[in-house]
């Protein structure tokens, strides 16, 4: 196992099989205000490459807060206050820095919304989006990217005769996917998902759990859900967060089979939460 | 593990010099409005100082005549004054009265369909040229009012006040009514469910609640009603008058500086001052108005 | 409950009801009073000017004798003057809107931003007309010319254009917003591609509603020396010699419909009078359509939007 971070106490150690580990991001006594109020306590939290990492907990647990902070979301409105660092691999950069550019920080890592917010825009456009702000203008590069996006988020066949529909003509399951190959089109390395399922029906739900499952192949993945079926189907690890703090984390089988803590058995178990 | 910043994660200067360019330029578009009224105040007192090195304030404030391009001049405000008063407090009685009422049957009483064909006219109502009020008021109302009163002039201030009031209604009524609307629907339902009609709970429940959001829009209208211009300056006539009586003609301060605008003003001749020295007065008037009625409704909207 | 109860009841009830009944007509008369005047304006007007419109009043100069009198010279310069309002109006607002709604910080210098706005709003359009012939007239020296009035007309509108670009932007969701970032998008390239297109049907309403005002201004065009005799017309934009031929009409002495309609409303004689009529028909008319016409822009180009 290859881990290159020191563990502080409240993190379970991941003892999985003969698996390589790589450290994508991590999160090092991150804590986060919004303006007097203490959102986030000293978060210390590793993200693996290539593996889906669910953030669970009550309402209010700081989970969507967390998520939000990886990608600089709330540099959008003020009185927001970062402190600590996140750190992403391998280049060691800490994406919270004054010196790192939001802008840069989005372009590496996309993000997935509760409700699908396609733009008023058609469907190729709303794909290609994430190309044009970097610049791209040749017309064939950003064809070919947007069918290979399309194509990841599992919406090209239905859609490939459509591309110049609006896209807020499709289902709610379908804008969901378009979202995803939106975000998918920059070619991010860490795909963000905030509750992605929750506005959406059980079989369009379905298949977007089978999309992140995919996706984690090419992709880093880290998911905010309150389903708590949906995270032991789909996370590779989960972290259990209740008033702001990272009360577990391990891996998914051990957090739901075995968790240490008495906290988050008694949310599992359903007996809060 | 020191963190070092990374090439790509370094701010892009040119990226961030453009954005930051282009706020700039955004920036001085907004302070545009600032000049404006920067420039007004200073533009209205840079010619009204000129006037009051020559007119002492004190004859401005209390001489009864208003005669400044004779040789015998002189400067009392009190007449243009009495004309802006006059026009308007006939104006207001038209249009408060009215204008509420037809806010609250809009607001409690008229069915959707209604409101929805009703709108467009008042916008209409609203929306007509002030120079086309004057000429109704004066080829129309004048004539109508003679018939009632055949001593009527055929320039007076009441056919002025009468339409002005009348244009100004659908100002009133949708500043009312937006007052009305922001008062909760959970206060009326309280008030329905004690068995109260729909006309007990506008003027009981509704009303109160919205009071400063009504008294706003009254003193707005007040603003309103002295800064109009063309229908006094058509049917008002345009000779300056000490009068508090609608049915005799006379000049606003509005009408006056139409007056002299239409003659030939040489820059920096006493008629031209005049002219500021008096829009400065109307602007003050009007300040007070605007900021009394937007802190009113600024309150209104805290509350709710 | 005894009978009498109910019935004292009833009758409480039967007499509320019947101030609610009257409070119903007074309501509609109250809106009686407002349509009719509106109708009793438009019937006069037409009934005295509408066999005026022909061709010949259209296209002659205004004239001593009113038969021959038209409105070539006052609707040409409505127009001209309207072109200067608009290309000075709209930009300035809309990036003034723009600037508030996505880039203004909550301080104290947008605080008296807003202020002067609003306070802006409530000014006299006369003072508009004093503040351009100090300033447009006669210090930048533009002169008495379609230049000042339509700068001041422009001023005049502003607020109305920013009102009208701030409430179109507040009416698109915060999502599309932060999906627009999250796509890595910078503050100009989210305005550029998505609030700008999609609040443009409002905006541009805002605008149509602001022209037509601007257009029955007739103050504050008195005010800075608008003719109300002018028996030619300017020299055509952008003609002329360069290098200041094509712009030479900016500075041309002119005047407008609701002048010329003030001059004809002034004069005593009768035939005068059914040429302002005339006049006040084809300006009340212009008036409506442009308000009709911003309703149905609006009506088209929200056809995509789903808020």
């Amino acid at each position: 196992m290859v881990i290159s971070m020191t563990k502080p106490l409240n993190v379970s150690t991941p003892t999985a099989g003969a698996e390589e580990l790589t450290v994508k991001a991590e999160c090092r006594n991150f804590n986060f205000h919004y303006g007097d109020f203490h959102a986030l306590k000293n978060i210390n939290m590793a993200v693996y490459q290539n593996k889906v990492t669910a953030l669970i907990g009550p309402s209010g647990c700081g989970k969507s807060t967390l998520l939000r902070s990886f990608n600089r979301m709330h540099d959008l409105y003020p009185g927001n206050r970062y402190q600590g660092e996140i750190v992403m691999h391998p280049d060691d950069t800490n994406l919270l820095a004054k010196e790192v550019d939001p802008i840069e920080v989005r372009m590496r890592i996309s993000m997935v919304f509760q409700k699908p917010n396609p733009f008023p825009k058609s469907v190729f456009e709303n794909v290609a989006y994430s190309l044009r702000v970097r610049g791209m203008t040749n017309r064939s590069e950003i064809e070919g990217r947007v069918e290979e996006a399309l194509k990841g988020a599992a919406l090209w066949d239905e859609v490939k005769d459509r591309l110049n529909d609006l896209g807020a003509n499709l289902s709610g399951g379908q804008q969901q996917r378009l979202c995803i190959a939106r975000a998918l089109a920059s070619d991010p390395e860490i795909l963000l998902f905030d509750e992605p399922t929750s506005a959406l029906d059980p079989i369009a739900t379905a298949s977007i759990e089978e999309l992140v499952t995919e996706l984690k192949e090419k992709v880093t993945i880290l998911i905010v859900t309150h389903n708590m079926q949906q995270a032991a189907r789909i996370s590779d690890f989960t972290a259990y967060m209740y008033l702001g703090e990272l009360i577990e984390f391990g891996l998914t089988d051990q957090v739901f089979i075995k968790p240490q803590k008495k906290q988050t058995e008694d949310y599992i178990t359903g007996r809060f939460g | 593990m020191t963190t070092t910043i990374s090439d790509r994660l370094r701010k892009k200067s040119s990226r961030h010099r453009k954005e930051r360019f282009i706020e700039f330029i955004l920036f001085g578009a907004a302070l545009i409005s600032v000049f404006t009224t920067a420039a007004i105040v200073f533009i209205l007192i840079k010619e009204s100082v000129v006037f009051f090195q020559s007119v002492p304030i004190t004859d401005f404030l209390f001489d009864t005549q208003w005669t400044p391009l004779f040789d015998d001049a002189h400067f009392g405000i009190i007449v243009l004054l009495s004309g802006t008063i006059t026009s308007s407090m006939v104006a207001l009685a038209i249009a408060i009265p009215l204008g509420t009422i037809i806010a609250i049957y809009l607001s409690e009483f008229a069915p959707f369909r209604v409101r929805e064909a009703v709108k467009p006219f008042l916008e209409l109502l609203e929306g007509v040229p002030t120079i086309v009020y004057g000429y109704f008021a004066l080829v129309f109302v004048t004539p109508l009012l003679q018939k009632i009163y055949p001593d009527l002039p055929g320039f007076n201030l009441l056919s002025a006040g009468l339409v002005m009031g009348v244009m100004i209604i659908p100002y009133v009524a949708s500043l009312s009514e937006d007052a009305m609307k922001a008062v909760p629907m959970s206060l009326r339902e309280g008030s329905y469910a004690m068995g109260a009609t729909r006309l007990q709970t506008a003027l009981r429940v509704v009303m109160p609640a919205a009071t400063s959001g009504i008294a706003s829009a009254y003193i707005l209208a007040t603003s309103r009603a002295v800064g109009e211009t063309m229908v006094v300056a058509v049917a008002a006539g345009m000779q300056p008058n000490l009068t508090f009586n609608p049915l005799e003609p006379g000049a606003t301060i509005t009408s006056y500086i139409v007056q002299v605008a239409m003659g030939d003003l040489p820059h920096g001749s006493i008629g031209y001052q005049t002219i500021f020295a008096a829009g400065l007065t109307l602007f003050l008037l009007t300040l007070a108005f605007n900021l009394i009625g937007y802190y009113m409704r600024k309150k209104f909207r805290e509350v709710y | 409950m005894n009978p009498n109860d109910i019935e004292a009841i009833r009758l409480i009830i039967r007499r509320a009801k019947r101030w609610d009944a009257f409070f119903g007509l007074l309501g509609i008369l109250s809106l009686m009073v407002g349509i009719l005047t509106l109708v009793a304006l438009f019937v006069d007007m037409a009934v005295d000017g509408f066999a005026r419109i022909d061709y010949k009043f259209l296209t002659n100069f205004p004239s001593r004798r009113a038969e021959d009198a038209g409105i070539l010279s006052a609707w040409v310069g409505t127009v001209l003057v309207m072109i200067v309002t608009v290309v000075a109006a709209v930009p300035l607002g809309v990036a003034a809107g723009v600037y508030l709604e996505e880039y203004a910080p909550k301080n104290w210098v947008t605080d008296i931003i807003e202020i002067n706005v609003n306070n802006l709003a409530g000014v006299p359009s006369i003072v508009y007309g004093l503040l351009a012939l100090g300033l447009f007239v006669h210090f930048f020296k533009f002169g008495e010319s379609i230049l000042s009035a339509g700068m001041a007309l422009a001023l005049l509108i502003l607020p109305v254009v920013i009102v009208a670009t701030r409430e179109s932007i507040r009416a698109i969701p915060q999502m599309i917003r932060e999906g627009s970032y999250a796509c890595g998008a910078t503050t100009w390239q989210t305005v550029k591609d998505h609030i700008l297109p999609y609040s443009s049907a409002g905006i541009l309403t805002g605008v149509i509603i602001g022209m037509a005002r601007a257009i029955g201004e007739t103050a504050p065009v008195i005010t800075i020396g608008a003719l109300t005799f002018i028996a030619f017309l300017p020299p055509a934009p952008f003609t002329g010699d360069p290098p200041t031929g094509p712009f030479d009409w900016l500075f041309a002495p002119f005047t407008v419909m609701p002048i010329q309609m003030f001059n004809w409303t002034s004069r005593p004689e009768a035939a005068f009078l059914v040429n302002a009529a005339a006049a006040g028909l084809v300006l009340v008319v212009m008036t409506v359509a442009m308000n009709a016409l911003a309703i149905w822009i609006r009506y088209r180009l929200r056809k995509n939007i789903l808020w």
